[in-house]
């Protein structure tokens, strides 16, 4: 059998509410710290206790971080799934299980190798407390695996001790139970196994996060002061991340006050309102949401867009459509987004693909609305946000000043001569605007959802909202110039064939690259980081024949939005894509495109043929 | 609608203590139909802000949509105004006091806006306390549609088409009373002494300050057998007391009845002296305000005047403790916690 070092996957299959989930974390980590990727993924139930979740984990030592099928070892404390469990590890692989009781006889197979540890058993003979029995049995797997897989133990009791700083039961009883485990697997099975662990250096300064604590942080960073929301999975721990750095770096420590307001609003509509009059007001404020979310808050997006009120939203998408699978990842809120509310409206997107570039995006988007005058949606997913991902640090340039935009100060407005709030003065689609409470006698006005003139004044002269109409279309191509531009992996092409992807179909995607470059088929690729799309894009579809657009999504949302504004034809470009709410894998990318490959080979020769 | 306003005004026009006449507290011409109660209550809001000397920019105006919530378009042009959704004022007006807390919110919403669309935010406003002037315009009916019946048209009233409204009414300022609002008032367009120093008091409450002002729709609701019309809202308005709004500590008057004068101390040293009119009820109690509502609605009589007030309670920005400094004024010295800090937040990942 050969060897995977450092190349596999293993599964937790657990009860959610039992306390897995720090020992599992504890696992993940372990590994990160012994300088190997790793990506880790929860895949969790829409409630709270008693359903499976399982929790898995890739190792990569070729750095991929994306998904992939198939299962080498599944780490099995739920009887609930143990069937379906069974089912799904790969031939070769292994089935590790609690075997206080015995295995029933239907699961066992034949190409599969079986580790029965008594992890109850042990656990209730070294603990009393019913609760610890049930924590520290997770513990008891970790250990066991310690062993098997060639852990560095070190590593794992450093871990514990962070974990439990200050409280020495608890450490004592997790060193106990972990020693518990590998004790089992010296005396009981020959270890390591194929799949194991070696220590390497492949992570230097990276950093383990999930991409809602960094886009809290980024907005603390970016200089959110109002914070409006309303839960909903998966995108409250956002606002969790920016009470929690709020907390720490904004509260005077001696008085308690706080350069900060957060709102649990009483709905997503009334979040956004708050929002939106926040960022008014002259504050830049933000919600976190998801889906169902954004289609409440389509009208203020509207109002926002027409009445060019600044604000940042952080859409963790989820899938859809309606309540859909709260717990499951998509990229299916795009069009949506793109679009939100009646009447001709257009928004700006980011895509973050990486925690590093959450917390980037998010503080940047407070640029680029107040910029803008305009709403900014950052589109992360589940998948991103609530997973930990490996990701290059957080960074900061300590000179860096915010971008408030064309604000007008009393001083200019005494010199300005008659301020027009929708006057386009030099060209870029952007007017200047005022905060209210600048000046006694000059620079109000009124804002509104209804047409008026360049001068804020209610009108319904076809000609003047036609005016202001088409005056946010200079915007929308000033905007095209300003948000991040999309990433190019090659200077110049290689290939007749591109293909093209955001956001977190990005890890898969790159490794689905290296795939077809393997089976001999050299493509070209763009990572879209920005809507509107820039030139760049415009000039990667244009110079190639065949652009694989690679998504989350059923109906290939992106893929839409490069028709309807690209103009570009629609038969180039071929959607590739997964729904079934788990994250898409290199595999999906690979087979879908070489499927396409292949029957074009197939349709070219029987045209061929027809023709002789 | 009137279609001129002159712009001439006479140069001795009297001015307040910032040196202002009442023009700069104007709006524009008003495009409501002649007699509109809005009117009236917009010109009372530029007597009030007049007379108490506010700066006309420190004051910002939302409302929603309809009838009432495009008067802030013809009062306070000097003040910023946001015209938003129908329904949505109080979280437009919740997110911009959060961004400034120096400045004096007036939200102007009708009942189609509070009592329809817009309840869930009319609840939530109340319960959070937040430091604001919210005045219905109240007709019981939607104006801008062309005079349907509305949430708080009361049961019986009928319509200007001869309809006769089948649904319980929803009354704002019980309700607001039951919310914990801090301020509750009741008033009528047509009865501007009494409405100017409610506004006045309103707009020195700390805290979330309703006024339900029954303002008559001259198109749509003004005929015989509705219970918002001018005729029957004078026939049947009932006033908890007279009401003084005094600006600065005063000596006490003596020139009402002993024992039916009471005062409540605003926390910015400001006092509201009522000289009641009923015996039953105390203004600082919230189940006498209560009961005379009920009282008062088995009579079929209007209450009018402040109903209640609660001087104690924190508003929002008390109960977030949010800094003095108003948050849109901070700077990134305040804001970002720099790169050293960062290095620290990273080194927590590894």
């Amino acid at each position: 059998m050969t060897k995977a070092v450092n190349d596999f996957i293993i599964r937790f299959a657990n009860v959610n509410g039992t306390g897995s989930a720090s020992a599992n974390y504890l696992f993940a980590k372990a590994i990160f710290r012994m300088g190997i990727p790793v990506t880790p993924k929860n895949i969790f139930p829409s409630n709270i206790q008693g359903l499976p979740t399982w929790y898995e984990v890739r190792v990569s030592e070729k750095g991929y971080l994306g998904r992939r099928e198939g299962i080498d070892i599944l780490v099995s404390v739920n009887p609930q799934s143990m069937a379906q469990d069974v089912k799904s590890v790969k031939p070769g692989g292994y089935f590790m299980y609690d075997s206080t009781k015995k295995l029933p006889a239907p699961y066992f197979r034949e190409d599969i190798h079986y580790l029965g540890v008594p992890m109850m058993e042990m656990s209730n003979e070294a603990f009393s407390d019913p609760r610890k029995r049930q924590l520290l049995k997770n513990i008891i797997y970790v250990g066991a695996l310690a062993k098997l897989l060639n852990m560095d133990y070190s590593e794992i009791e450093k871990l514990v001790g962070e974990q439990f700083e200050g409280k020495k039961q608890l450490i004592d009883a997790n060193i106990q139970a972990l020693k518990l485990g590998m004790d089992y697997v010296d005396a009981n099975f020959e270890y390591p196994l194929n799949f194991h662990l070696e220590r390497r250096n492949l992570i230097k300064d990276k950093i383990l996060v999930d991409g809602n604590t960094a886009c809290g942080l980024g907005a603390v960073y970016g200089g959110a002061t109002v914070m409006a929301w309303y839960p909903i999975t998966p995108s409250t721990s956002v606002a969790e991340a920016f009470e929690h750095y709020c907390e720490e770096y904004r509260t005077d420590p001696e008085t308690g006050e706080k350069k900060f307001a957060i709102i649990q609003a009483e709905d997503e509509l009334a979040a956004m309102g708050m929002v939106i009059g926040a960022n008014w007001n002259g504050a830049r404020g933000f919600t976190a949401t998801s889906g169902p979310g954004v289609s409440l808050m389509n009208e203020f997006l509207g109002l926002a867009y027409f009445a060019e009120v600044p604000a940042v939203l952080v859409d963790v998408q989820r899938t859809g459509p309606s309540t859909g699978m709260p717990t499951r990842t998509q990229q299916s809120d795009i069009l949506l987004a793109a679009y939100a509310s009646h009447g001709d409206t257009k928004h700006v997107l980011v895509f973050p693909a990486t925690p590093h570039e959450c917390f980037e995006m998010t503080s940047e988007s407070f640029d680029l609305a107040e910029r803008l005058q305009t709403p900014i949606m950052v589109m992360t997913d589940l998948d991103l946000g609530m997973n930990d991902h490996i990701s290059e640090p957080f960074h900061w340039d300590q000179k860096r000043k915010y971008d408030r935009g064309k604000v007008l100060n009393a001083e200019e407005l005494e010199h300005i001569g008659r301020f027009g709030r929708y006057l386009d003065v030099d060209g870029d689609g952007i007017p200047f605007r005022t905060y209210p409470g600048t000046h006694p006698t000059k620079g109000s006005f009124f804002t509104r959802g209804t047409s008026r003139d360049e001068y804020a004044a209610y009108t319904e002269d076809g000609a003047a909202y036609k005016r202001n109409m088409d005056r946010l279309m200079v915007k929308w191509e000033t905007a095209k110039k300003i948000v991040p531009k999309a990433h190019l992996y090659q200077k110049e092409n290689k290939s007749e064939i591109g293909i093209l992807f955001y956001g977190t179909s990005t890890f898969s995607a790159e490794e689905a690259k290296d795939i077809l470059e393997e089976n001999g088929i050299i493509v070209d690729a763009i990572r879209i980081k920005a809507f509107p799309f820039g030139e760049e894009v415009v000039q990667f579809i244009h110079s190639h024949s065949t652009v694989f657009v690679i998504e989350q999504n059923r109906d290939a949302q992106l893929r839409s939005m490069m028709i309807m504004e690209l103009e570009t034809n629609p038969a180039k470009l071929i959607p590739v894509l997964n729904y079934d709410g788990m994250p898409i894998t290199a595999d999906a990318i690979k087979n879908q495109i070489l499927k396409h490959l292949n029957l074009e080979n197939t349709q070219h020769h029987e045209l061929s043929k027809t023709a002789l | 609608m009137s279609y001129l306003k002159p712009l001439f005004r006479h140069p001795k026009l009297p001015k307040n203590k910032l040196g202002y006449t009442q023009k700069e507290y104007e709006g524009s011409l008003s495009t409501l139909c002649a007699g509109c109660g809005h009117d009236s209550i917009s010109a009372a809001i530029v007597q009030a802000c007049f007379e108490m000397s506010v700066e006309p920019h420190k004051v910002a105006k939302i409302s929603g949509i309809g009838c009432s919530s495009k008067t802030p378009t013809y009062f306070l042009g000097n003040s910023h105004g946001f015209n938003s959704v129908h329904g949505r004022m109080p979280s437009v007006a919740t997110g911009a006091s959060m961004a400034n807390k120096d400045m004096v919110y007036f939200g102007v919403s009708g009942d189609g806006d509070s009592a329809s669309i817009g309840m869930g935010q009319f609840v939530h406003v109340i319960r959070r306390n937040l430091n604001m002037v919210y005045i219905v315009m109240n007709n019981g009916c939607y104006g801008l549609t062309k005079g349907q019946d509305s949430a708080t048209a009361d049961q019986g009233s009928r319509s200007k088409a001869g309809s006769v409204n089948p649904f319980q009414a929803i009354d704002l300022a019980s309700l607001a009373i039951e919310l914990g609002a801090t301020f509750v008032a009741q008033s009528f367009s047509g009865d501007k002494q009494q409405l100017v120093p409610l506004i006045k008091a309103a707009m020195h409450h700390k805290g979330f300050a309703f006024l339900n002002v029954i303002s008559p729709c001259v198109t749509f609701n003004n005929n015989p057998g509705s219970t918002k019309s001018y005729d029957y809202v004078r026939e049947h308005i009932e006033a908890t007391s007279t009401l003084d709004f005094v600006p600065e500590m005063p000596e006490i008057k003596t020139n009402y009845e002993k024992g039916k004068s009471t005062r409540v101390a605003m926390h910015d040293g400001t006092l509201i002296q009522l000289n009641k009119l009923a015996t039953d009820w105390n203004p600082e109690d919230r189940v006498s305000v209560a009961n005379a509502l009920q009282h008062a609605r088995t009579k079929n009589e209007i209450l009018t005047g402040l109903l209640y007030v609660n001087t104690e309670w924190k508003d929002l920005h008390g109960t977030l403790s949010t800094c003095s400094t108003p948050l849109n004024k901070l700077k990134e010295a305040e804001l970002c916690p720099g790169t050293e800090a960062l290095k620290e937040i990273n080194a927590g990942y590894r």
